[in-house]
């Protein structure tokens, strides 16, 4: 029923839809908008078949029928009217789209507008309070680069050490780093332009420096499907541009990437498409037809109407229909 | 020649300084660099916690077998490990860290234990039960330390790559599907059974002592993890030589001269260590790049 995808990991999240009822946080909004351009970039069905399938259980469901749809195009990360909350708080409100094999594409919304909480929720470090999330890659294939405060820059490590940790997921515990893998970790040292830090503390480098060595180990990790939360935050120009470089790189060959910006005129010259969150889904697609005036005030204005005492949201009770 | 008969003279003289003396080393070399990881990890004041959170499995231990040691320390053990996992489901399932957890979770042991030794009527010394003294240590308690020392220092260097994983970068590790607080488990078992050891035969002080203050002071050292490991272990082992002739000729207590030779070596770490306060003082000069 999985098609032919490598192994599947998927959040179990059927069964949790049940449990909690979450709050809706701002008024109940339909998808209407979203789905619109959504179906416009993925064929007729793409979308309206995510949605349909839903809670359904049938979650491959909707991606064989998008793949009927375009043909060409494989779906790396599905969402199916997925909701995900903070103390029954969304941050992410009903949900539903995909990201295809081999796409690049920027997140882009205003602070807590649960860019960073998609990210994590697609690494598994969430779960689902509603909907489902289907992840076609195994976890051991996707990099993930966090915000960069959750690292403890203070701990006793050299720069080649931390690039190394990007083989982890090979190497784990106890087997042998051998020849090769110092040769993919100094070629990676070298693709981000730090030779001759390899021996430097990781505490002694500037944040620039470090998200090049974070950069570094995500070569190493050489992952199919690569999330980048806010990864050039407090960073110049030109660290920008070579770690830019090393995005376009991966898109090249044919990897999926997912970059969470703040910049538009970033992700209008380097990201062909674009996913604008509120919470809500504002729009998806080619980011020229993401990045317009009435889109970006949208987001503004749902991001604004937070409401602490929001009622129990009943989407997932009535039927959802998009347009037909 | 006189001069080491003097001073070394105690250790070739006496059993009882011997094995203090051993026990003390093998305790350096397994105790102190999970002392490095604990305060890497900001959790340098675990070990007071574990030493309260033991008391109802020794209490239990003495209540059914009478002063046993081996008793007393499986009861100990149990009881350590059982805290420490416990912490470590509630924060594993909670917003609430590791720390908070255990420092829920001793203050109710310690309760525990304090309310079954005095319902049944013991007069006995709660740290007489508890602690033993460096001098005092028998042949079995010898035994105890040296085998929980070697079985730790092994599984230290088998967990070692994923706890330094886990410590520096937790969400990398959580990312890539591991778990994490696994690793985690596996550590603070170690530390218990260290501690644990430690206070039945050294006392509660040397045991916590020797896995902390050494550690803090190796970390002023080094840029390096496995430098300041080893240095932690060569400062206890040195503290523990210096302490325990200092105590036999000056006629002090071994424990807290012992701890006082670390905290002498603390001292001077916090001085002349490359980033203590002496190197800053005397502006070295940089250079061009």
């Amino acid at each position: 029923m999985q098609s032919s995808c490598v192994k599947l990991y998927r959040n179990p999240v059927a069964l949790s839809t049940q449990k909690q009822p979450h709050e809706i946080g701002t008024a109940c909004t339909t998808q209407q908008g979203p789905l619109g351009i959504q179906a416009r970039d993925h064929g007729q069905c793409a979308g309206l078949a995510c949605l349909a399938a839903g809670n359904g259980g049938g979650a491959g469901g909707g991606l064989a029928v998008a793949g009927a749809g375009v043909g060409r195009r494989i779906a790396v990360v599905t969402l199916e009217n997925l909701t995900v909350s903070y103390r029954q708080h969304p941050a992410l409100h009903h949900i539903s789209g995909r990201f295809d094999t081999g796409s690049l594409t920027a997140v882009i919304g205003p602070n807590g507008s649960g860019k960073s909480t998609l990210l994590k929720t697609i690494m598994g470090l969430m779960q689902p309070a509603g909907g489902t999330l289907t992840v076609d890659t195994p976890r051991r294939r996707i990099a993930y680069l966090p915000q960069q405060a959750e690292i403890d820059r203070s701990f006793p490590m050299v720069v080649r050490d931390c690039v190394m940790l990007g083989a982890w997921s090979a190497v784990s515990a106890w087997r042998r780093v051998d020849t090769g893998l110092l040769e993919r970790v100094s070629s990676a040292i070298h693709a981000v332009g730090l030779e001759g830090f390899e021996h430097r503390a990781v505490g002694s480098l500037s944040s620039g420096q470090f998200q090049r060595v974070l950069f570094a180990r995500m070569l190493v990790q050489d992952a199919d499907l690569i999330l980048l939360d806010e990864p050039f935050n407090a960073i110049d120009s030109r660290t920008t541009d070579a770690l830019l470089a090393v995005v376009h790189q991966w898109h090249d060959q044919g990897r999926t990437v997912l970059a969470v910006l703040h910049d538009d005129a970033q992700v209008q010259t380097h990201f062909p498409q674009t996913l604008l969150l509120a919470r809500e889904l504002v729009a998806w697609g080619h980011t020229d037809q993401v990045l317009t005036a009435t889109h970006l005030q949208r987001a503004r204005a749902l991001a604004e109407a937070w409401d602490d005492q929001a009622e129990i949201c009943h989407t997932d009770e009535t039927v959802v229909t998009g347009p037909a | 020649m006189d001069f080491w008969q003097h001073w070394f003279g105690p250790f070739a003289e006496f059993a009882f300084m011997r094995r203090a003396l051993v026990a003390a080393l093998a305790l350096s070399v397994s105790a102190a660099p999970m002392g490095v990881f604990l305060t890497l990890r900001r959790m340098s004041l675990l070990g007071d916690a574990i030493s309260h959170a033991v008391l109802p499995g020794v209490a239990i231990a003495y209540l059914l077998t009478g002063l046993s040691l081996s008793a007393m320390a499986t009861g100990g053990v149990i009881a350590g490990m059982l805290a420490a996992a416990l912490a470590g489901v509630i924060s594993r399932f909670t917003q609430l860290k590791e720390d908070a957890s255990l420092a829920a979770i001793y203050l109710l042991a310690l309760a525990l234990g304090v309310t079954l030794l005095s319902r049944h009527g013991t007069q006995l010394d709660l740290l007489h039960i508890l602690f033993g003294s460096a001098l005092g240590v028998d042949a079995a308690g010898l035994l105890l330390v040296v085998t929980v020392a070697s079985v730790s220092l092994i599984a230290l260097a088998a967990l070692y790559r994923g706890l330094v994983l886990e410590s520096f970068d937790p969400v990398f590790m959580a990312a890539s599907g591991h778990r994490g607080w696994v690793w985690q488990q596996a550590f603070l078992m170690l530390v218990v059974i260290n501690l644990v050891a430690g206070f039945q035969t050294l006392g509660t002080l040397m045991a916590v002592g020797l896995m902390m203050l050494p550690a803090v002071s190796a970390r002023l050292w080094h840029e390096r993890l496995i430098a300041q490991l080893i240095n932690a272990s060569v400062q206890a082992a040195v503290a523990s030589v210096a302490g325990l002739l200092l105590s036999y000729h000056l006629d002090t207590p071994s424990g807290p001269t012992i701890i006082g030779c670390a905290g002498v070596l603390y001292a001077l770490s916090l001085v002349f260590s490359p980033s203590g306060w002496l190197p800053r003082l005397l502006k070295q000069p940089h250079r061009v790049g």
